[in-house]
């Protein structure tokens, strides 16, 4: 057995707020492996968000220990290891939606070469090949955050980090990205920790759903998915999918009755 | 106020409320005989205009482009510079602010006098005061535009593991621009204003302000409005311009998409 | 407090301190350089050599310095309020209430030609087609090139003094930031709130006075502060630039003519401060009108 990709033990962070501390964090223990898809579900306050940003290095937790690809999170994020998609596409307006993908390769200092040939592929990868050209805000909501989905895919790196990227968009535009996620991990073999709110998006695309609960933020169920990797919209009528969203449903519910 | 304002209504409205104006000051002077030392009828501001167009043309390039613009870039050039060097630091930056904040509400005009005893009566008493005077607004815009950048934006350059020189080529100067030519604008009215009231505390024989006050003594007062209209028309050009080259450089701007 | 907190001192007193030590340290290497080729000048008529420590002293001393060192500045300042009689002309309180008046009627003026631009603007569209780009246009003329102009004109419908010209410039440069902001106010409702007006059968009249106004009220308050700003600078270079006998801009002027640079910094120096309070009471006074309307944010 290989060692996880994502290793989370004991994890804690404690925020120092004007109300006193804020427990955000408790005793989280987690491991992600390769290829996985993990979504982190729970009420607003629960920590979901908060735990993301600590394997992104972008948080950094009082206690506990965090591995990345066997790296502290602080060096997996020098080493460039995830791609981050964050709940707005947060595209840079100065810049044609290929300039934005581009914008990591031009920082990690690839070919001039190999960057458009990176720009092609992964806005091929997002259905957006032919937007290259056009600016962000001549896009919609939905296309904007594919755009920066191909941002974050566009250097390769073997881990997605998604943080309710699909939050804003209206049901009829989510079902159909929630499809294109998918397609786009079963091609490319990414490991991915995925934040919602919503059941039915977690439990579609997920093979790892983790429950959280908040005050203080923790983790009160994991449950790994026995649907099959290759999910047609639909399979969200079976028997099976409902089983498990009322499995989720019910961890949701245990955290909020104590 | 549904309906959309045509671009024939944009120009022609405030062109006819331009002519009506000056059409009723020619028709007031001529019917109530005012005398042309108190208030010359706009023909004759015009007969003036085109009479002495070799002085006019000499006081423009003392005042204008020796004075004013050689200030305007300087000072420009040094408040951006600063800005940027202050921003690295932010503990001096937090000090510098509320400072610079304060200067740029100052009436620094005020040490034209000073400048004029210590650079001289030429124009490099009238670019001192104007680089003065530009530089705190351009400082102080420069500044807020670097700090216009929401969290998530830095978080995506982090999660790059980007440097500070990265993020700040890539983020934060573009999203600086559009406060950088804000205060340009506040600057090239500055500039002009810093570049004549300087000539009224020594000047060469030659410059418009020095003009305005031989010609105001002499009661020629055709020759005064003559340099008020060149005056007016060169701030309303160096804004245009800015303007211009503002819409071009932040066309994606919300504000300049419209 | 909160452990791991910066207290407001440290965070940003402390700051604008240290800022404030290093311009005058600067002040005082740079006026001790400029000052010195004067020291040195005499000191070769007279045929001595002067050691570095009486040449810093005597470039803190000089009646008429290229540049006054700080405490210099301070007690010219110290001399011309405190220990003059206001009534004299030497007084910068006496100058200084000649430029707040001028400023206080600027601002004043200013105030409500700005309001009644942003009503015509938003409520005619002739108004907004017609003014809107000229308004625009004013603020890019240099104010002082016409300065002259208007105070002939003032002079011959009969104002008599100097007052109505420069609070006429003080105005000039203090009715824009209030007119966008009122602009900016006045069109603030958004759709949903006038539809609701609309539902009431309400009328024009109505919908600006029950609706409009009100919500224009915080952008108002918040221009105040820069326009207030704005006619002191105004007032100021209206002093300058109509060769006023009084006011500080005035002693500026004074200063410069008769060779007396303490005049001209000791000026400059009350009116930063005159700025300063200014800015600083209607800043207050915004704090206090914006709390009473229920703090809504702008």
């Amino acid at each position: 057995m290989t060692s996880p990709v994502i290793d989370v033990s004991g994890v804690d962070l404690t925020f120092q707020t004007n109300d006193g501390p804020i427990h955000a964090l408790k005793d989280v223990n987690l491991e992600i492996n390769k290829g996985d898809f993990v979504s982190f579900i729970g009420p607003s306050g629960c920590g979901k968000t908060t735990l993301l940003r600590c394997i992104a290095g972008l948080e950094t937790p009082t206690g506990g220990d965090l591995k990345v690809n066997g790296l502290s999170p602080e060096d997996a994020r020098k080493a460039r290891s995830y791609g981050y998609v964050f709940q707005a596409a947060g595209l840079y307006p100065w810049r044609t939606i290929g300039g934005n993908v581009k914008l990591p390769l031009e920082i990690m200092g690839f070919s001039k070469a190999e960057q458009a040939e990176r720009v092609r592929k992964v806005l091929e990868l997002v259905d957006l090949a032919g937007f290259e050209k056009k600016y962000p805000w001549q896009l919609s909501g939905g296309m904007q955050q594919r755009a920066s989905i191909a941002r974050a895919l566009a250097f390769d790196a073997d881990i997605l980090l998604m943080d309710e990227p699909f939050g804003a968009l209206d049901e009829i535009v989510r079902d159909h990205l929630n499809e294109q996620v998918l397609k786009l991990w079963a091609r490319t073999e990414k490991t991915i920790a995925f934040v919602t709110h919503s059941i039915p998006e977690a439990v579609y695309l997920s093979t790892k759903i983790v429950v959280m609960s908040p005050r203080p933020g923790r983790i009160t169920d994991i449950i790994d998915s026995p649907l099959p990797k290759d999910r047609p919209l639909n399979i969200r009528d079976s028997a099976e999918f409902i089983q498990i969203a009322h499995r989720v449903r019910d961890g949701l519910r245990a955290g909020h009755d104590e | 106020m549904t309906r959309v304002d045509t671009k024939f209504e944009r120009i022609a409205y405030p062109v006819g409320f331009g002519l009506l104006v000056l059409l009723l000051w020619e028709v007031a002077v001529m019917v109530f005989g005012i005398s042309p030392a108190l208030l010359p009828p706009p023909s004759a501001i015009g007969a003036a205009i085109f009479g002495s167009l070799p002085i006019l043309w000499g006081d423009w390039v003392q005042t204008v482009v020796k004075g004013a613009l050689n200030g305007l870039w300087m000072g420009s050039f040094a408040g951006i510079a600063v800005a940027l060097v202050i921003d690295r630091f932010a503990f001096l930056k937090r000090g510098l602010l509320p400072v610079a904040n304060f200067f740029a509400a100052l009436p620094i005009v005020g040490l034209a006098p000073i400048m004029v005893m210590w650079f001289g009566f030429d124009w490099h008493s009238k670019a001192a005061v104007v680089a003065i005077m530009v530089f705190f607004p351009m400082l102080v815009n420069t500044l807020g535009g670097l700090a216009d950048t929401d969290t998530m934006q830095r978080d995506l350059m982090r999660t790059y593991a980007a440097g500070h020189v990265a993020t700040l080529l890539k983020l934060r100067l573009p999203a600086a621009l559009p406060f950088v030519f804000n205060g340009l604008k506040i600057a090239v009215t500055l500039a002009l204003i810093g570049a004549i009231v300087a000539e009224y505390f020594g000047s060469p024989i030659r410059g418009m302000g020095f003009r305005i006050t031989t010609e105001m003594g002499r009661l020629a007062t055709d020759m005064v409005w003559a340099e008020i209209t060149i005056s007016a028309l060169t701030g309303t050009a160096l804004y245009g311009v800015v303007a211009l080259i503002e819409k071009r450089v932040t066309f994606w701007h919300p504000s300049q998409r419209g | 407090m909160i452990p791991g907190k910066p207290s407001t001192f440290t965070y940003s007193v402390l700051p604008v301190l240290t800022v404030v030590a290093v311009l005058v340290v600067v002040w005082y290497a740079a006026a001790i350089k400029m000052n010195s080729t004067w020291t040195y000048d005499q000191a070769a008529r007279a045929g001595t050599e002067p050691s570095f420590s009486e040449v810093v002293k005597d470039t803190m001393q000089q009646d008429r310095p290229l540049l006054p060192v700080p405490h210099q500045v301070a007690a010219e300042l110290w001399d011309t309020t405190v220990e003059k009689k206001i009534t004299s002309k030497r007084s910068m309180i006496y100058q200084g209430s000649i430029t707040l008046k001028t400023t206080l009627w600027g601002f004043a003026l200013g105030v409500v030609v700005g309001i009644a631009m942003a009503a015509l603007i938003v409520l005619s569209r002739v108004g907004r087609l017609s003014l809107m780009p000229w308004a625009i246009i004013s603020q890019t003329i240099p104010i002082v090139a016409l300065a002259p102009i208007i105070v002939v004109l003032s002079n011959a419908i009969g104002a008599g003094s100097l007052l109505v010209p420069k609070a006429i410039i003080a105005a000039y440069l203090s009715f824009f930031p209030v007119m966008v902001s009122m602009i900016k106010g006045l069109t603030s409702p958004d759709h949903m709130q006038l539809d609701l007006l609309r539902t009431y059968g309400a009328k024009r009249s109505a919908v600006f006075w029950k609706l409009r106004v009100p919500a224009s009220m915080p952008y108002f308050f918040a221009s105040l502060k820069v326009s207030i700003a704005a006619a002191f600078v105004g007032a100021v270079v209206g002093e300058l630039s109509t060769s006023a006998i009084s006011g500080l801009g005035a002693r500026m002027l004074i200063g410069s003519q008769f060779g007396e640079p303490m005049i001209m910094w000791a000026a400059l120096f009350a009116a930063a401060i005159l700025a300063a309070i200014l800015i600083f009471t209607v800043g207050a006074i915004e704090k206090i009108l914006r709390r009473a309307m229920g703090g809504q944010p702008v």
